[in-house]
């Protein structure tokens, strides 16, 4: 079908040639500070160069050094100082202009809104008010304000512009100038602080001025003007009836209901309009059996359908039984070509039930085509069900009269049984059933027609609407207010079942996250509940941040998802404020992740982060009460395990003080003893020196010896756990002779042994072990000593050593006594730092020998243990590889 | 108390070992100056010309190795070096640098005299003995024969030579290196199984029990020692 010049059209063109209205000239950027400002002022300097009469009506220099100049020449027509909140907010005087009435007027920003109080909400009203007066304007505009392009916006940006215009406004301009400056530049200029950037929204513009952002700003900004110089071309050639290789004529038609999709619908049919160079129509079906009374949903439809107007299409509202039979008539009286619809949003079994739109569309549209267009998820809330009734409205209407019907059969087939004041009972019972059920209109339509049917088959005479027996009328009154306060009762009643059904669910939930959270052993084990629960119960990623110092950091998330810096941010703000941030809140909305403080009457334990995919996907309010309510629980659960976590340390720091007091104590009492006795000794023989026995004299001497020797054994035995735990000994390993160990430590020992009796076997040709022999003495002194320490006068200790026939090869060296033996739950615990055997008392000694012995062994890659020996005692063997490691 | 005549210096920064020293030898008739440090120690050498020194390896100044050192640039004084118990290195390098034996602190007077008795008795006799003997173990260096209590035990060279080196310095400490560079020669400075295995055959023959020895004394970590006085 070809398109032939639309008259109405050719009108508009020549009234738009005329110079009655004033033409609007546009510089379109598609970000603030690439230049928009300064080429409308050069402009106007060369407009004034040429002679004509250019002023300045508001124009933005935000303190530029470049803009002010230029700004110089121009007659500045003064402000309008609007009062708002005590403030003074300069506004653009329109009357000034008006009055001045300039050939040309410049006024930027051509999205900005007005304060309250301003002859226009909208600035681009004001300048409409000035172009009528046929004054011709320069504006500034950026990309991101028009109306169509603000989901697309917000898609790619993530930042959500509020301040639109609608298109046609654009369209109606007389010239577009786009100003365009490389992305890279930009961010330059941007570095350089050369672009105005309001302060609180530097988070969010961060997340703006990314390149990415940038350049598809500027490809919908060209492409837009690519679009227009289309449009221009395409209208020059329609006004000279020139056929064209233009689209065939379609008429799109787009189906309006109150769902949040509406507005997604409206725009991408704008879109696709576009390029399919169609007109539009935007639809409103009202079922005239079912008006829509909410007055929610009706100023949402109002809205959506004044969004459509905007947008370039044809609203209207009309009339029918169902929506697509109604859409589908207008459809064909008007030649629509495509019908655009949304995707369903209920499960498949419901639509089974209830019958699609769509479907029904499909199957009705004959050559029309339908265009489904995807719904988001999410846009029903997770926890709460949708309408419960299963039937359409018809079939609603259809069961209660069906209900009516079977109530009459029963009742003619006993009418003659019972007294008609009984049958009505019956009546009764399907209008309660239908109020329960059905709603409120089918429950009236049962009680009307449960009384006709009353009157007409039960009471006599019999089929006729007669009464004989004017009683029943009071009946038929009682039916019917019966069912009157029946159906609105019930109606109340199904609103605080469902209200009382979400509560539950809500409360069911929350019973699962405390029973959950109150068996978690740690903060670990705590969060991770959290994180599960919450993601589930709200379809949603979560993290968790819990605080370091003034900042948040951020302690456990959902699996796969990390929160980036920006997101950070919020959190951070929202623990210094304990007040909830983000998505959905007042401050920082442009982020993805909502933050909510975790309090405790303790203060701020943490913050919650939820985080959605989907841009168009908010919480419910009933979500957000939830929310509060899960954040409560897991405040307190991560309080708990905090706490129980710092007590835990606060015990451990408790014993291992208390064993540090334990071991000093000990330490200090060993170190002190021999002292007594040497200081003892020593001032016995300087004071008393003269009374004091040639034998006395000699015995104290020797007990000071003896003692200053085991001072110095003990001093000695300090240094070399000092060392061993320091990791301070350097292992000299050299060629060494078990014989020759054995026998140095023996020597070593000195008086010690003297009261024992040693039997060594190294077997002749025994080779040579790699070892440190200094360290490798000092064990067999203590094992030794500790020998001689454990065992009774007289008692044999034996020392033999010989090769283990393992696969590497290792020399082992066995020290058995017959002493009074170790428990074999100590057998290994001997060797551990300060452990003395409880018995025999008499037995001193720090109990450092053993451990110290361990050490050097264990650096010498050896080992060194004790077992019971068979008949008493014990045998301590010590293992050394043959082959010394490097 | 008599005057032995014979006189000894002791370097040591603590004032309180000095003290002990000083009382302690001159109770055995030495006569006893003092150095707190090396450089102290230095001019005490050349002016008093001691018969002995006791030299403290932890001195402020420069070191006790370092002092050893130049003292053995040009004087032949028997050194005996004191030292603590885990630093073997520097009692190796003491030794030897020239030092002529050790002492570890804490150490007992007899220790102490022993010692000196020791080194000052080999300088005195200079004169080659063919026959050294030390209780029952008998050395005749001009028949090549070593017996215990008369009984002839037979060495092969090395052992003969490892023997004949710590018996003429009987009673003081031979380092591990100076016998491996004596015995073998200096390219065996290192070979310590090679002294290990020699060693242990030679207690094998010559002690009554080889387990305990009584002639042939492990230092450890340091060197051996025929033992002078049983």
């Amino acid at each position: 079908m070809e398109q032939r010049p639309d008259p109405d059209e050719l009108l508009k063109h020549i009234q738009a040639e005329e110079p009655s209205r004033g033409k609007l000239k546009i510089f379109l950027g598609y970000a603030a500070g690439v230049g928009k400002t300064f080429a409308m002022l050069e402009a106007a300097h060369q407009r004034q160069a040429q002679g004509i009469d250019v002023v300045v009506g508001y124009v933005e220099t935000h303190k530029r050094v470049e803009t002010e100049a230029l700004v110089a020449g121009l007659e500045i027509l003064s402000r309008k100082q609007v009062e708002y909140h005590n403030v003074a907010l300069p506004e653009l005087d329109v009357d000034a202009v008006l009055v001045r009435r300039p050939t040309i007027v410049l006024v930027d920003e051509f999205a900005h809104t007005n304060a309250p109080g301003s002859r226009h909400p909208k600035r681009y009203m004001d300048v409409e008010e000035i172009l009528d007066a046929g004054i011709n304007v320069y504006t500034t505009l950026n990309i991101q304000h028009l109306e169509s392009l603000n989901d697309v916006v917000a898609q790619v940006t993530n930042v959500i512009v509020r301040e639109t215009i609608p298109d046609r406004v654009l369209d109606e301009a007389s010239e577009i100038e786009v100003i365009d400056l490389p992305p890279d530049e930009l961010m330059v200029r941007l570095k350089e602080g050369k672009v105005y950037i309001p302060e609180q929204a530097s988070r969010a513009i961060d997340q703006f001025f990314r390149k990415g952002n940038l350049t598809a700003l500027r490809e919908m900004s060209l492409r837009r003007a690519a679009e227009r110089v289309d449009d221009q071309m395409r209208s020059y050639m329609q006004t000279r009836a020139i056929s064209g290789p233009w689209a065939a004529g379609e008429r799109l038609l787009v189906c309006i209901s109150p769902s949040p999709l509406a507005e997604k619908l409206i725009r991408t049919t704008r879109r696709l309009a576009d390029e399919l160079k169609a007109e539009w129509f935007a639809v409103y079906v009202e079922i005239t059996s079912k008006p829509e009374n909410d007055p929610v949903n009706r100023e949402r439809i109002g809205r959506i359908l004044q969004l459509a107007e905007e947008l370039g299409a044809k609203s209207l509202t009309i009339g029918g039984s169902s929506i697509q039979e109604a859409v589908l008539e207008y459809a064909r009286k008007n030649n629509i070509t495509k019908v655009v619809v949304g995707k369903p949003l209920k499960p498949r079994w419901q639509e089974l039930w209830k019958g699609s739109i769509v479907d029904q569309f499909v199957y009705a549209s004959g050559d029309i085509d339908v265009y489904v267009i995807s719904a988001r998820e999410g846009a029903s809330s997770p926890m709460l069900p949708k309408e419960w009734q299963p039937h359409s409205p018809l079939g609603r209407y259809m069961m209660a009269l069906g209900l009516v019907f079977i109530s009459t059969l029963l009742g003619v087939f006993i009418r003659g049984d019972l007294e008609p004041t009984n049958l009505v009972m019956l009546y009764l019972v399907s209008t309660v059933i239908s109020a329960v059920f059905l709603g409120r209109g089918p429950s009236l339509l049962s009680a009307i027609a449960g009384v006709l049917a009353f009157d007409f088959f039960l009471v006599p005479p019999y089929l006729t609407f007669a009464v004989s027996d004017t009683q029943y009328v009071i009946t038929f009154i009682v039916l019917f207010v019966i069912s009157l306060v029946i159906s609105s009762l019930t109606a109340r009643v199904r609103e605080q079942a469902e209200a009382a059904l979400l509560r539950e669910k809500q409360t069911s939930a929350l019973y699962d996250l405390s029973r959950d959270l109150s068996s978690a052993a740690d903060l670990q084990q705590v969060v991770n509940i959290i994180i599960s629960q919450i993601s589930q119960g709200f379809g949603r990623e979560v993290a968790i941040f819990l605080p370091e110092g003034e900042q948040v950091r951020i302690f456990a998330t959902s699996p796969n998802y990390y929160p980036d810096e920006n997101e950070l941010a919020v959190a951070t703000w929202a623990y210094q404020h304990n007040q909830p941030a983000g998505r959905g809140t007042d401050t920082l909305p442009a982020a993805a992740l909502r933050c909510q403080p975790l309090k405790t009457s303790n203060g701020i334990v943490g913050v919650l982060g939820i985080h959605s995919k989907d841009k168009n996907n908010f919480l419910t309010s009933e979500q957000r009460l939830t929310l509060a309510a899960f954040a409560n629980q897991s405040a307190l659960a991560i309080e708990r395990a905090s706490l129980a976590e710092q007590a835990q340390q606060a015990e451990l720091l408790q014993a291992t003080e208390k064993l540090q007091t334990a071991l000093l104590n000990s330490i200090s009492h060993d170190l002190r003893t021999p002292l007594v006795s040497i200081t003892g000794a020593l001032t016995s023989l300087d004071e008393q020196s003269d009374s004091l026995k040639e034998e006395y004299r000699k015995s104290l001497i020797v007990t000071a010896r003896e003692e200053a020797e085991r001072l110095n054994r003990l001093v000695g035995n300090l240094l070399s756990m000092t060392r061993i735990e320091s990791g301070a000994i350097k292992l000299h390993l050299e060629p060494g002779d078990i014989q020759d160990v054995v026998g140095t430590a023996l020597e070593q020992l000195g008086k010690r042994v003297a009261n024992h009796k040693i039997h060594v076997d190294v077997p002749t040709d025994f080779p040579l072990v790699p070892m440190d022999f200094t360290l490798i003495v000092q064990v067999l002194v203590n094992v030794l000593e500790n020998a001689i320490k454990y065992s009774p006068k007289d008692s044999l200790i034996e020392v033999a050593a010989d090769l283990m026939d393992d696969a590497n090869g290792a020399a082992r060296l066995q020290i058995a006594d017959r002493g009074v033996g170790i428990p074999s739950d100590d057998l290994a615990r001997i060797f551990d730092k300060f452990y003395r055997v409880q018995r025999p008392e008499s037995v001193s000694g720090t109990g450092l020998g053993l451990s110290i012995s361990k050490g050097i062994i264990e650096i010498h890659h050896g080992q060194i243990y004790a077992h019971t020996r068979d008949g008493g005692g014990t045998i301590i063997t010590i293992e050394l590889p043959l082959r010394g490691k490097e | 108390m008599s005057d032995t005549g014979q006189r000894v210096l002791v370097v040591d920064d603590e004032n309180s070992i000095r003290r002990y020293l000083r009382t302690a030898l001159t109770a055995q008739g030495f006569t006893v100056y003092e150095a707190a440090n090396g450089e102290e120690a230095l001019n005490a050498v050349l002016n008093n010309r001691p018969d002995i020194v006791i030299l403290d390896l932890g001195l402020p100044d420069f070191d006790g190795i370092e002092v050893t050192r130049r003292l053995r640039e040009w004087s032949k004084t028997p050194i005996i070096i004191l030292s603590v118990r885990e630093a073997e290195n520097d009692k190796i390098a003491a030794l030897d640098a020239g030092a002529d034996d050790y002492l570890t602190k804490p150490f007992g007077t007899g220790e102490l005299m022993a010692r000196m008795r020791v080194v000052m008795r080999r300088l005195a006799n200079k004169s080659d003995e063919p026959v050294i003997q030390v209780d029952s173990l008998k050395m005749d260096l001009s028949h090549r024969l070593v017996t215990v209590d008369e009984k002839e035990i037979s060495l092969t060279p090395t052992e003969y030579d490892i023997l004949r080196l710590l018996m003429q310095n009987a009673g003081k400490v031979i380092t591990h290196r100076q016998l491996l560079k004596q015995v073998w020669g200096t390219a065996y400075e290192s070979e310590m199984h090679l002294l290990r295995v020699n060693i242990s055959n030679l207690r094998r023959k010559i002690e009554p029990d080889p387990t305990r020895p009584h002639y042939l004394v492990t230092e450890p970590g340091v060197g051996y020692r025929l033992r002078a006085d049983a």
